[in-house]
Formats: structure tokens, C-alpha cells, sequence
């Protein structure tokens, strides 16, 4: 038995992930979910008081609302600046690939609180743009960039385009070159055939992209609190105030749950559209 | 009263332009993006040179001050520590547990196969902000205190999936039939693994581990629940030198971090193809 261990079609190799990720993951989740329907150890054991709380507050609700808009308004410009990076990147030479990997991936890899340090410094008072507005002699006064939704979006996206890049390049990858050639001699121009060819046989790709930039967007802290700077609240910053300054977890486990739904109904959805689109390229 | 020559030369003209307006709209389009993809790099890495007291931009000057006040920061010197031992725990733990898994998933197509794929991704789209509370509210309801264990027991969590992804990706690709005629020729599972499967899989593992890594060691929103003050981590230390009076240090400590993060990269890139993972995967 023993030395049956590595073989590979033994499923008890999965076992100790699986124990694991369950000890301390799926529990952890439903003991969050279950406090979040308790408001106190004497509360009765179900009730959706605090649910109702949330809802009630209308500076909650703009909350969730800010969050829901951040992530379409992210998603979309990713979608809209990273396709062309992914057309363009299918299409080069080999020799200028690496180049192009290394430019896709470095702001990918590179540390979080990094990338929002560099939009700071871009988009503060003395920042870059200001600079050059002012040099310009468009502005008199330095415009207010930080603290603002608009600043948080454009942070955003720069920080999320490799995640939409990635998977739009790989489903380039997998079609067929002769499919373009055929449009073009049955006399499809360039964008005829893009819209109807290639366009449509990546939206898998396009799809999956979508998906991990808006789940990715609407539970990031590190830039809507750096960027934001307190004033425009997002889902995670609400849940980090009651659940650590405030200290007021349960409230904190209700927000999170409503941000946890909130995610898992677009990745439902995006997933199946996902999986539409797939059996209509097959 | 146009002749078929000048439809045909109109018709060109109009292909013509109609290919000129889409490759001019897609590089254009994708030299802006790459452009706005590498600025905050290039700003944070020429800043973190600036001689000047406060964050401006352009520096007025430049010094290697900022990087010389790194000296005196022991607090700093301590949170990298914490991070650098989180993360390679991190690291061992998921090659550990990973490598098991993918083993088992790439060899069965049961559906529990589904199910586990499914348990194992979804903390990448899951916020992490959650996973985190939870995991925190789950262990003070056990009674246990945090510590680096807790820490790294969250981040093992949050990083699986990288490793699992890129480990799962290689086995396919791999095949049964080496490691079938492996067997076959009277070598015990063991020695499979170790001789034959370990080997070409190498790279998957590689790369994953890399990200798990890189992830466990930037992570912050998870961070912030599981570590007290005496595990503090490096990227929490540098965002509140940044949210509360935006320390210059800030900068020089992004610019190690970018000049370790494009070495490793390289590096990487020559010993895994990096790449070949992330575009593919």
C-alpha cells in the first residue's frame, strides 16, 4: 500500500490539499457566513437584522453601488486597452515577443503597494501631470487627481491590463492563421474580418479576462485605500474599518458576505456566457 | 458610367485604407496601453533617486540618499524578514501539498476532479479581504493565537492555485505514457516520481512556486487580519509609509523591489520559461 503512494491515479494524493483547504478555508468561510447572520453570541441564531442594517444606511448603499461601477468601468477599459497589446502581441515577430512578455509582465509581478506608489506620485499634487499641465500653462491651480473615483479607475486599470492581456493572447494563439487568410481572399477587409472572425473565436479569452479583472477589482484594498484616501469608500475599505479599526466583526462578515455574493453572481454569469461562447466556436 | 477598371482601382484604394485605419488603430492603441503599462515603474524608479525632501516629480536633483536611510530602519529590516519567511514557507508548503494534488487530478477524470479544481481556484476569485476575515474570526474562535504559523497557513490558501495551475498544466501536457512505461519496466511508483515525472514536470513547478512566492510575499489585504505587531510584513510596513505621509524611503525600498522583482524574472525566464506559463495558462 504504501508503495502504491505516487502512483498517479491514487486520488488519496489529493486528500491532504483537500483536508487542508477545508480545515482552513471552507470552514473558515462558513463560520464567517454564520456570523454574519449573528450579530452577537445571545442573538438569536438566525436573523438577517444585520443584513437589513446595511441596506437601510443609504451611504452603504452607494457603497456597493461605487464598488459594482468601479469594476464594469475597469473591466471595460481593460477590455478596451488591452486587446489591441494582445492582437499586437500575437502578431510580431518572434524576436520582439520577449520584449513584449517582459514590458506585460513586469508591472504583473511587480509588488502592489509598488505600482499604487508610482500612480501617487503621477497623479499627486506635485505629480507628473500636474507638473506638466502647469508647464503646459493649461492650469493655474494643481487639479485634484488623488481622491477621486477617476483616480482609483485609472490606477485600476493599469494595475489589472496584464490579467486581461494574458488570456485574450492565449485564445489568439489557438486560431487557426488560414481562417484570416481564407476572410481576406473571399474579400473580407481588416476590420470586417476582425469583427466577425477573430473577434468572436476569443471571447473565451475576452470572457476570462473579464471575469478575474472585476473579481479581482472589486476586492482590492491596497489602491482604493492609498488612492481613495479614505474619502471615496469602497466594499473592501468598509470591511476593513468595522473589522479592524471599528472593531465590529460580525457587521464586517454581513458587508463581506454581501461583497462575496455580489462577486460570485458575475463570475456565475460571465462563466456561463464563457461557456456558451465556447461550444459556439466548437 | 464607371468602367470595371475604376471600380476595381477604387475597390483597392478602399482595401487599401480599410487595412491602413486597423493597423493604425491597434498599435496605436497598443502603444498607449504598453506606454501607460510601464510609466509607474519608470516614475517610482526615477523618484526613489530624487535628492529633493518631499515627493515631486520631475526630482529636482538626484542622490542615492533615500536608498542610505534604508540603513536606519531597523523596523523595515524586520518586516522583510517576516515577509521573506512567510513567503518561503508558503512556498514549501504548496509545492508539498500542490505537487500531491496535481498528481492525483491529472491522472483521474472522476468527478471529484471538478469539484477540487473548483475548491482549489476559487480563493483567486474570492476577495481576499474575506478569506482573510474569516479565517481570522475562524482561529479566535478556536483560541488560537496569531503568529507566523497563522500567517503562513493563510497565505498556503491564497497561493495554491498558482502552483496547482502550472503544475496541472505540465502534467497533461506530459502524458501518461513515460511514467506508464516507467512502471512497466519494473520501477516502483517512487522511483517514477523521483526519476521520471519529477524531472519534466520541473518546470511547472518552478513557475508556480515562483508566483506563489511573489504573491505571498506582496500579499496584504489577507495579511492585514492573520499578523500582529510582532509579525509585521514588509507590505503592509510600506503602505502605511505611504497612506499616512508618503515617506520618500517609500521609494527606494519600490526600487529594490522592482530591480529583484525584473532579476527574477530573467532569470526565471531562462530557467522555466516563464512566459510559456502565464501566456499559455
Amino acid at each position: 500500500m504504501t508503495a502504491k503512494l505516487f502512483a498517479p491515479r491514487e486520488w488519496h494524493l489529493a486528500l491532504p490539499l483537500a483536508i487542508f483547504l477545508h480545515l482552513f478555508y471552507v470552514a473558515p468561510l462558513a463560520v464567517l457566513l454564520a456570523s454574519s447572520f449573528q450579530p452577537a453570541p445571545d442573538a438569536p441564531s438566525f436573523t438577517l437584522a444585520q443584513y437589513w442594517q446595511f441596506f437601510q444606511d443609504s451611504v452603504n448603499r452607494k457603497v456597493l453601488l461605487d464598488t459594482f461601477w468601479l469594476g464594469v468601468q475597469v473591466t471595460l477599459a481593460c477590455l478596451l486597452f488591452g486587446y489591441p497589446v494582445a492582437y499586437i502581441y500575437a502578431n510580431v515577430p518572434a524576436k520582439w515577443k520577449g520584449i513584449l512578455t517582459f514590458l506585460i509582465l513586469l508591472p504583473l509581478l511587480t509588488s502592489s503597494v509598488v505600482r499604487t506608489f508610482g500612480w501617487v506620485v503621477i497623479l499627486g499634487r506635485q505629480g507628473l501631470i500636474n507638473s506638466l499641465l502647469q508647464g503646459i500653462g493649461l492650469t493655474e491651480e494643481p487639479i485634484r487627481l488623488l481622491f477621486t473615483h477617476q483616480g482609483v479607475a485609472i490606477a485600476m486599470t493599469q494595475i489589472q491590463l496584464p490579467l486581461m492581456i494574458l488570456p485574450i493572447v492565449a485564445s489568439l494563439a489557438q486560431i487557426d492563421p488560414r481562417l484570416a487568410a481564407a476572410s481576406a481572399s473571399l474579400g473580407g477587409g481588416a476590420w470586417r474580418t476582425f469583427w466577425k472572425i477573430t473577434f468572436p473565436l476569443t471571447l473565451p479569452g475576452i470572457i476570462s479576462g473579464c471575469l478575474l479583472v472585476f473579481a479581482i477589482t472589486v476586492s482590492s484594498f491596497v489602491t482604493p485605500s492609498i488612492i481613495g484616501g479614505g474619502q471615496i469608500m469602497y466594499m473592501p475599505t468598509l470591511i476593513y474599518q468595522q473589522g479592524v479599526v471599528l472593531l465590529n466583526r460580525s457587521f464586517a462578515a454581513t458587508i463581506s458576505a454581501i461583497l462575496l455574493v455580489m462577486v460570485l453572481i458575475v463570475v456565475f454569469g460571465l462563466s456561463n456566457l464563457g461557456q456558451k461562447s465556447r461550444d459556439y466556436i466548437r | 458610367m464607371s468602367n470595371p477598371t475604376t471600380i476595381r482601382a477604387s475597390t483597392r484604394q478602399f482595401d487599401k485604407l480599410d487595412r491602413l485605419s486597423f493597423g493604425w488603430v491597434m498599435w496605436s492603441i497598443a502603444i498607449f496601453s504598453l506606454f501607460v503599462l510601464t510609466l509607474p515603474t519608470l516614475i517610482v524608479l526615477i523618484s526613489s533617486f530624487s535628492s529633493a525632501q518631499t515627493l515631486r516629480f520631475p526630482p529636482t536633483g538626484f542622490s542615492l540618499q533615500w536608498y542610505l536611510a534604508l540603513f536606519n530602519y531597523p523596523e523595515l529590516w524586520s518586516a522583510a524578514v517576516t515577509s521573506f519567511q512567510a513567503a518561503l514557507w508558503t512556498t514549501l508548503i504548496c509545492i508539498v501539498l500542490g505537487v500531491c494534488a496535481s498528481l492525483a487530478m491529472a491522472g483521474s477524470r472522476a468527478r471529484w476532479v471538478a469539484a477540487m479544481d473548483a475548491l482549489v481556484m476559487s480563493p483567486l476569485a474570492l476577495p481576499g479581504i474575506a478569506v482573510g476575515l474569516g479565517i481570522l474570526t475562524y482561529f479566535s474562535l478556536l483560541g488560537i493565537r496569531l503568529s507566523l504559523i497563522t500567517l503562513v497557513i493563510s497565505h498556503v490558501v491564497i497561493c495554491i492555485p498558482y502552483l496547482i495551475r502550472t503544475t496541472l498544466a505540465s502534467l497533461i501536457q506530459l502524458g501518461t505514457s513515460l511514467r506508464e512505461a516507467s512502471t512497466v519496466l519494473g520501477a516502483s511508483p517512487v522511483y517514477t516520481f523521483f526519476h521520471v515525472t519529477l524531472p519534466l514536470i520541473k518546470q511547472g513547478v518552478i513557475t508556480g512556486a515562483f508566483m506563489a512566492f511573489l504573491t505571498s510575499f506582496d500579499n496584504i489585504t489577507v495579511s492585514l487580519f492573520l499578523s500582529d505587531a510582532r509579525t509585521e510584513v514588509l507590505p503592509i510596513r510600506m503602505w502605511s509609509m505611504i497612506e499616512n505621509d508618503l515617506d520618500v524611503r517609500a521609494a527606494a525600498i519600490s526600487g529594490i523591489l522592482i530591480a529583484i522583482t525584473a532579476v527574477l524574472m530573467i532569470l526565471m525566464e531562462r530557467v522555466s520559461g516563464l512566459s510559456k506559463f502565464l501566456v499559455k495558462s
